[in-house]
């Protein structure tokens, strides 16, 4: 044991390892709840993205229109394709239409929440296909590197020659107007730009000394992507994703607009927009809410996605 | 071996093969050119990062290497642990080569490293304990026996288990940071630590405490360390021997005292002087050394310092000295002034 004890990090670790001898002490200390329990790192995340009332208003909102769409059925709401040439364009506030009608005489507050069903899924089921595919294929990029990396990255790379809206428009023409197409579409969209944040945060983490500190552990390349790196990785790419998705419903509601996506009578947000568009001049404000729905989950995606990011950041 | 884990059935303790007289660590040739892309119609250039280094490691001992930034410390570092492959060279630990007869998983089992940055080598989403737990883990051990293990370590490094265990690295300080790492590196309970610049970013106070630490954890674990630094005065203090490097190459290895002392190439006299003096007698006056190295992608032919020594000599720019015995304690030095009847003005003329 010790026998110089000058400093008082020698006097220390002398007396702590007379205080401790061996197991048993070990076994004590495991057996007793720690007064400094360090939280997980994501309760303290969870904790902080309470504190941010952006965030908390955010997820509110999203939590309403993605409630109000899932029991729809259930909500004594007008029949969403019962139309009426007699009571076409009703202005809102008029009895029996809260929200007005729209140009076939249907209930528009019927429509815009059940039009949420089919908005939904076609904005948030792309990013999500994306963020599985895109993440997988970054992380190889990322932590394998070399030539492997050339090649993925410079294969999603092409996809960068087309601007996005072009590119979703192409395919889904080529696939023919339709729900699963336009998911596919927008899958294909995305995943470029979930690879490329996927690869350059997994680089990143990658060339960390901790990570090379596990090398030199012996640990295997999977035992270091698993512990390592999917958890330090994951995170930045989730938030990016998040932003993605208020892009996805633009896209989304974009394309069945240009009648590429839903077909009507389905009730959905861009189409709605663009069989409105005529009455535009005629009564303005029923006109724009499909957009206003669309405009309001976009920016609580966003914002929520900025609240993440900043929530995330632990170290400041 | 004198490793005091009462896990004793969980990893087997590296067992001493070549007896004291084998050295821990031999070390020949180490050789690794960084490729620098030239641009669309110049040739390939390389970086001569390390180039030729050859030292041994006796068992027991602390080898410190010094230098200043860019000079390949850290790459011999990392080309020792194999986190990078080496161009040429040959690594023989405790007499088995290492390939041949010692797998590299073994080699990280028997040598283990800490990093300078205390916070980027701990995962910040991984607590202290399991941070330590990792590469016992790896190495077959339970996971509950790799945890008390972990939790006794910390108490080793001093750090109570109690409140530290559960924490995360952004969760205490820098100075706990690097006992957590040194905690770490123990947990496989290597014979050889390499300590890359591991003192060199905490404040001198932390420093000291750190430092008494490591010579703690040597006399108790038996432990035979490689000290990389570029702080003249911590390098003296904790190692036996010493190695300068300048520009990838070893110039001067030797008994610290020798060295210090009496130190033979022109480039550690350089270093040694350019260490601030507390005695305000002793005042630096003149500049030690001018310029900056030269570019490691275009090297001097010749002796690779003779650009900025002020002694060099047509002699200088022609061959590269090699390292040549100025005792019979091990002071070796690669400078033509060190070797008698080099041609050099100021060599020696007898032994």
């Amino acid at each position: 044991m010790t026998t110089v004890g000058n400093t008082e990090a020698n006097v220390k670790s002398a007396a702590l390892a007379t205080a401790i001898p061996g197991n048993r002490a070990s076994e004590a200390a495991l057996q007793s709840t720690p007064q400094a329990r360090a939280r997980g790192y994501w309760t303290t995340v969870g904790r902080r993205l309470l504190r941010d009332k952006v965030s908390i208003t955010c997820a509110f909102i999203l939590f309403l229109i993605f409630a109000s769409a899932l029991i729809a059925p259930w909500l004594h709401l007008a029949d969403p394709y019962q139309g009426s040439m007699i009571r076409r364009l009703r202005h809102i506030g008029t009895p029996g239409y809260p929200l007005g009608s729209d140009e076939l005489g249907r209930d528009m507050l019927a429509r815009l929440i059940y039009g949420g069903r089919l908005s939904l899924v076609v904005g948030i089921s792309p990013v999500i296909f994306a963020f599985c595919a895109g993440s997988s294929l970054g992380l190889i990029a990322g932590y394998v590197g070399g030539r492997i990396n050339t090649a993925i990255m410079r294969a999603v790379d092409v996809f960068y020659a087309f601007p996005s809206v072009l590119l979703a428009i192409a395919i889904s023409g080529a696939l023919g107007a339709g729900i699963v197409n336009s998911i596919v579409s927008l899958t294909i969209v995305f995943l470029p730009q979930i690879t490329r944040v996927a690869e350059s945060v997994t680089t990143g983490v990658r060339n960390r000394d901790f990570v090379e500190a596990a090398r030199a552990s012996g640990a295997g390349p999977f035992t270091i992507m698993r512990v390592h790196i999917l958890g330090n990785v994951l995170g930045p790419i989730f938030v990016y994703a998040t932003g993605l998705i208020s892009v996805s419903m633009i896209l989304a509601a974009g394309l069945s607009f240009l009648g590429l996506g839903t077909k009507p009578p389905e009730p959905e947000w861009g189409l709605m927009l663009n069989t409105l568009r005529t009455a535009i001049y005629i009564n303005p404000w029923v006109a724009a809410l499909p957009g206003a729905m669309i405009f309001a989950v976009s920016i609580c995606f966003n914002l929520l996605s900025d609240g993440m990011r900043s929530a995330m950041d632990i170290r400041n | 071996m004198a490793i005091a884990t009462p896990l004793t059935d969980s990893l087997k303790p590296i067992e001493d093969r070549g007896g004291a007289a084998q050295p821990l660590l031999q070390v020949t040739g180490l050789r690794k050119h960084f490729p620098v892309r030239g641009g669309l119609f110049t040739a390939r250039k390389t970086v001569c990062a390390v180039d030729d280094v050859s030292f041994t490691v006796i068992k027991g001992e602390t080898v410190g290497i010094v230098g200043e930034s860019g000079c390949g410390k850290s790459t011999t570092a990392r080309l020792l642990m194999h986190l990078m492959n080496r161009d040429a060279g040959e690594i023989i630990y405790d007499g088995m080569q290492v390939g041949p007869a010692l797998s590299v998983r073994e080699l990280r089992r028997a040598m283990q490293m800490v990093f300078q940055d205390s916070y980027a080598s701990l995962n910040p989403r991984l607590t202290v304990e399991d941070s330590i737990a990792f590469g016992p883990k790896v190495h077959g051990m339970v996971d509950a026996s790799a945890r008390n293990l972990a939790r006794e370590l910390l108490g080793k490094v001093g750090l109570r288990p109690e409140i530290f265990a559960n924490r995360y690295p952004h969760e205490i300080s820098g100075g706990q940071r690097q006992r957590v790492n040194i905690a770490r590196a123990l947990a496989l309970s290597p014979r050889l630590v390499i300590l890359d610049e591991a003192v060199s970013a905490l404040d001198k106070s932390v420093e000291a405490q750190v430092l008494n630490l490591l010579a703690d954890l040597k006399r108790e674990f038996g432990l035979t360390y490689l000290f990389i630094s570029h702080d003249l005065n911590v390098v003296r203090y904790i190692s036996d021997r010493v190695l300068v490097m300048y520009l990838g190459e070893v110039v001067e290895l030797g008994p610290v005292e020798q060295v210090w002392e009496a130190p033979a190439h022109p480039y550690t006299r350089a270093l040694l002087g350019a260490m601030p003096s507390s005695d305000p007698d002793r005042r630096t006056e003149t500049p030690p050394i001018s310029g900056d190295p030269p570019n490691p992608i275009d090297l001097p032919p010749g002796c690779r310092f003779h650009t900025r020594c002020p002694f060099a000599e047509p002699l200088c720019a022609k061959a590269n000295p090699k390292l040549h015995a100025l005792d019979r304690m091990g002071h070796q030095a690669a400078c033509y002034m060190a070797i008698p009847g080099s041609g050099h003005s100021r060599a020696p003329t007898s032994v």
